[in-house]
């Protein structure tokens, strides 16, 4: 690891001046899950590394009338704790709850993890699933970008030159909607997801039709996916394994997976239509069970 | 020695007290390779080829010498050309110096991604990484050979111009550019076909696997002023890394001396010197201390694995279950260098039931990967997966339960075994008959449920031992052996030492030599510490009570011969009257000719075999090939078990590894045979989650070539979980595995096939 500067921030708009002098020798840290293992192994070689979790709107975490405020250095483990967020939205417990240990979920956040973009993240797919919207501040003012929309490619964000990732905030979810988020990986812990999935559906009074869903699939393309056509195709139709099949069918189709060490193309296009599928099940169940 | 047909009723043996080592491990004050600081010491780091098979053109370390607070840089050129060649190296194995030398450090030739170019020491670890980035090299890169088959198809690419083919257990002869091989059979192969009713004929690959030892290599090394160098290492074995380091860097035996320190894993991997030449090298030219630490992916690159394979089997047998014919071929990658486990691979793969007609031919083949290390029962893993499965497949043409066709077939004692002796005590058909009569054979199964049994066979390993045995005046005991303990050794051995004195296991202090303080002692691998320095450790017993009952006659004006001994109390035969404990004894020595010591050194062959049934149930997620296991009970004869709790824990411990092995553990290069899944993210082992409780089921047999009836328990528990868990999936779902690791890609992939050949 070569010689690099910290600096604790304790404003936004320091960090945000340093941010811009600097430049791109200039890291955020959050969580340092992701940077510190990618320093030690050179891949990442920042000059002055600045830590984010002592920037007051970088740590809110506000449930309100209206949604979720996700601070960009609040851990994951502070997100599924909180017993009203965990009941509100069952989806963020399932993936901040399965990254790492439980070590790591203390450390690790969802916008370290959002910044990252990783094509295998864990948390993007439920943020995109739940219509999360991430929120930047720059040189040139606020922002704000669809979850979806944030990342490029692996490790390529919207981030501009001087920019910064505040917080993320997830509406507040539709009456009769459920959400579900799952990962396929060959052990049953501690492992990066070959494919995983998530669905967000708002069902009729009656739980029987489909008035929306939204789907999102990671480890599949170059960035999580949303896959707005398998959640589109659903949109007034009944609550059928049939439907489930179809939206499943899209989503595998919709993918771009490579082959690597950890699944093949064809692995992975299987397993978009399993996981798909298995994430409808799981949200319907909510939705059911009054998002339960 | 004494007959285990009159096993003495034991004392301290079969018993469970807790290990001496236990708690300083688990409280952190054990001294492990990291540990291990002095001062003045500099820091190692290694430049690695990014290349699976280049010549190195140049290189150039000038700018790296430049860098503020470098202390040295090697490269293959500070080593000198070894004057021996082919050197014993335990388990039968012979390995060519020369291989060893250039292992260490490539010379001319870089033969996997890995490979050591240089190392530079440096005040600090950062440093030396900074500096170890700024080493030029220019290489002409050549086209990787990455399996065995490629490696033996005409048109390969050739690693070495000449080699000297490997010995491991048997010599091997060079019959192509890439390859060598053995081939040894009885009876009449074809006549045995024609003979038989049902046969089965299959192909099996398998990938390369690492042992994954949770600390990696780590090492520090200190010359001394009259030209003596001291390395503190982690390993199985200080005298196989001495031996190494002398002949690699040119030193006299005597002038190295290895400390072994505490070990966090080996199985087999961590005998072989890698980085304690470069350590050593790197403080000579430094003149100051220097320590490397090898990170997880320079041990997963640059360290021994275990061969991946391509294996052809065929085998037959007659209506009645009489097993015929069976003809064998295995192709195993020996990695950069020769030397691979391809003996014990052939020879393991069908020792364990009565065959006439038999032909078995191994290739030993080079490949563009870190030369390969014995890993828990070398080589006999991947044989098992082939041939246990060839056997369900026969026992279900011939409509027979698959573990009374093995006890049909099973090798007895004193059945002529494949090399001409004549098979040792052994207690299969015993073993087999245990698993039929256990709950778990005839537990129900649900839906996408299967049951796989595997039957498994190890030699062990006797090799030499050394242990030192000193009294104390209060009655205590020092015990020093040069075994390094990997599993509880330590305890094992003084419950030997205490049961042999007739004391306490409390009253043993045992500890672990190093090369300086302790007779010669071959690496602790082949399942032999426990049995071969437990022979050791009983017969400096013999020798301490014999001079103690010297003793005593002295103090009693009787001869030593009319001193009885029996259970640590001396008595005079002839005067009731006369008796000593132990310790009333030991506190008599100093004043009748002096405190009482006695070394052993020993070298037993009669090692008994290892055989192992493992029953195992699965279930088959068929959306997404992920294999569930869910019970599973593992049946082994430890011939005595000296400490039953560490026998359950060496057989849970290599049901783990097989488990891994058998569903997910691979290496996986990329087209240019560079390792991308370097870490234990990515090398997926089993977790915790992984697992079931592993019930364990241990038996008998006493082995006579140990006074206690002890034999090797290590290995044999790593070999039947990969074939048991192929022959599940099969009763399970009706797919058959026909390659490692049974991942959840290739399972869907066989369902796949299932369904368009169903359709």
């Amino acid at each position: 690891m070569h010689d690099f500067q910290f600096v604790t921030p304790g404003t936004l708009n320091e960090a945000l001046k340093l941010l811009a002098k600097h430049g791109a020798s200039a890291q955020l840290l959050a969580g340092g899950t992701d940077l510190i293992v990618k320093m030690r192994v050179r891949h990442a070689r920042p000059d002055l590394v600045l830590d984010a979790k002592h920037i007051p709107e970088l740590n809110v975490l506000k449930l309100d009338g209206t949604g979720l405020t996700i601070g960009a250095a609040v851990s994951c483990r502070s997100i599924y704790l909180d017993e009203r967020i965990a009941a509100r939205y069952p989806a963020l417990v399932d993936c901040t709850a399965l990254i790492g240990g439980i070590q790591i979920q203390g450390r690790a956040t969802v916008g370290g993890n959002l910044c990252n973009a990783a094509p295998s993240a864990d948390t993007i797919p439920a943020l995109i699933a739940l219509g999360a919207m991430a929120h930047l501040r720059g040189p040139k003012g606020k922002r704000q970008l669809p979850v979806e929309k944030f990342c490029l490619g692996p490790g390529k964000t919207a981030l501009r030159k001087g920019e910064m990732l505040i917080h993320v905030r997830i509406p507040k979810p539709a009456k009769n909607s459920g959400a579900f988020f799952l990962r396929f990986i060959p052990r049953n812990e501690m492992d990066i997801a070959v494919v995983n999935a998530a669905a967000a559906v708002v069902l009729d009074a009656r739980k029987t039709k489909f008035i929306s869903a939204r789907i999102a699939i990671g480890a599949a393309a170059p960035t999580p996916l949303y896959v707005e056509d398998a959640g589109a195709v659903l949109a007034d139709e009944p609550v059928s394994e049939n439907m489930i099949a179809e939206a499943a069918r899209i989503a595998s189709d919709a993918v771009r997976p490579i082959t690597d060490m950890r699944g093949t193309i064809e692995q992975r296009r299987d397993l978009a239509a399993v996981l798909t599928a298995r994430a409808l099940r799981g949200a319907i169940d909510r939705a059911k069970r009054g998002n339960r | 020695m004494n007959k285990p047909e009159k096993l003495p009723h034991f004392r301290v043996v079969g018993t469970n007290p807790i290990r001496p080592d236990g708690l300083d491990k688990v409280t952190g004050r054990a001294v492990y390779g990291d540990d291990f600081k002095i001062a003045g010491m500099l820091h190692g780091k290694v430049l690695r080829s990014p290349h699976a098979h280049a010549r190195i053109k140049s290189i150039d370390t000038r700018r790296a010498a430049k860098l503020p607070g470098v202390r040295a840089i090697i490269t293959g050129a500070d080593f000198p050309k070894p004057s021996v060649a082919m050197v014993p190296m335990g388990e039968g194995g012979y390995v060519d110096m020369n291989d060893t030398a250039d292992n260490v450090i490539a010379k001319g030739k870089a033969f996997y991604d890995g490979h050591v170019i240089a190392a530079v020491a440096a005040d600090n670890p950062h440093i030396a990484e900074e500096a170890v980035a700024l080493i030029d090299v220019k290489y002409e890169v050549l086209p990787p050979v990455m399996d065995v088959r490629s490696a033996m198809a005409p048109g390969a690419a050739v690693l070495h111009e000449t080699f000297n083919p490997g010995a491991f257990f048997m010599k091997t002869h060079k019959v192509l550019p890439n390859a060598s091989r053995l081939e040894l059979g009885a009876g009449d192969v074809a006549r045995g076909f024609k003979e038989a009713d049902v046969i089965v004929e299959r192909e099996f690959t398998t990938e390369t696997v690492h042992q994954g030892y949770i600390e990696s290599h780590i090492c520090t090394a200190q010359w001394d002023e009259r030209g003596q160098v001291t390395i503190w290492t982690t390993t199985q074995g200080a005298f196989a890394i001495r031996d190494q380091v002398a002949i690699v860097c040119a030193v006299p035996m005597s002038h190295v001396r290895v400390v072994p320190l505490e070990i966090g894993g080996g199985f087999g991997g961590k005998d072989t010197a890698y980085i304690e030449p470069l350590a050593a090298m790197l403080a000579k030219k430094a003149d100051r201390p220097v320590k490397v630490v090898m990170s997880r992916a320079e041990s997963l690159r640059a360290t021994g694995p275990s061969s991946g394979t391509f294996i052809r089997a065929k085998m037959g047998a007659k209506k009645d279950g009489t097993l015929v014919a069976a003809d064998l071929s295995f192709a195993y990658e020996a990695g950069g260098f020769p030397g691979g486990p391809i003996a014990a691979g052939v020879l393991t793969s069908i020792t364990r039931y009565n065959i006439p007609n038999v032909r078995l031919e191994g290739f030993d083949v080079l490949v563009n990967k870190p030369k390969v290390k014995p890993y828990r029962a070398p080589g006999a893993t991947q044989s098992n997966f082939a041939v246990e499965q060839v056997m369900n497949q026969l026992a279900e043409k011939l409509g027979m339960d698959p573990v009374e066709f093995r006890i049909r077939n099973a090798m007895k004692t004193g059945d002529r075994l494949i090399l001409g002796f004549p098979c040792p005590p052994v207690g299969g058909v015993e073993m087999l008959e245990a698993v039929k009569k256990h709950p778990h054979y005839k537990a129900p199964l649900g839906k996408n449920q299967g049951r796989g049994v595997a039957f498994s066979f190890w030699f062990g390993a006797g090799l030499t031992s050394s242990a030192e045995l000193s009294v104390n005046s209060d009655g205590t005991v020092q015990m020093c052996t040069g075994s390094c303990d990997l599993s509880g050794t330590r305890l094992t051995l003084a419950m030997q030492a205490a049961e042999a004195l007739g004391i306490d296991v409390e009253d043993v202090s045992p500890t672990i030599g190093d090369t300086h303080s302790v007779g010669y002692t071959l690496q602790s691998v082949g399942s032999r510490t426990t049995f071969a320095t437990g022979i050791a450790v009983y017969e400096a017993a013999q020798k301490v009570l014999k001079e103690m009952a010297g003793r005593a006659a002295l103090l009693w004006e009787t001869d030593p011969a009319n001193v009885a001994v029996d259970r640590g109390d001396f008595t005079d035969m002839n005067n009731p009257a006369h008796r000593f404990t132990f310790r009333e004894l030991a506190d008599k020595l100093e004043h009748s000719g002096g405190p009482v010591s006695a070394q052993s050194t020993v070298t037993p062959e009669r090692v008994g075999f290892q055989l192992a049934a493992h029953l195992v149930d699965i279930e088959v997620d068929t959306e997404t090939g992920k294999v569930d296991i869910l019970r599973y009970t593992a049946f082994q004869d430890a011939g005595k078990a000296v400490h039953p709790d560490f026998v359950a824990g060496q057989i849970q411990g290599g049901v783990v590894q097989g488990l891994g092995w058998a569903l997910n553990e691979e290496f996986w290069y990329d087209a240019k045979g560079r390792l991308c899944n370097a870490s234990l993210l990515d090398y997926r082992m089993p977790i915790a989650l992984d697992v079931p409780m592993i019930d364990v089921v241990i038996l008998e047999t006493p082995n006579p070539g140990h006074p206690f009836g002890v034999r090797g328990v290590g290995e044999v528990p790593i070999v039947p979980p990969a074939a048991a868990v192929a022959n599940a999936i099969y009763d399970a779902i009706g797919v058959r595995m026909d390659a490692l690791p049974m991942k959840p890609g290739r399972v869907l992939q066989k369902i796949k096939e299932q369904k368009s050949a169903a359709a």
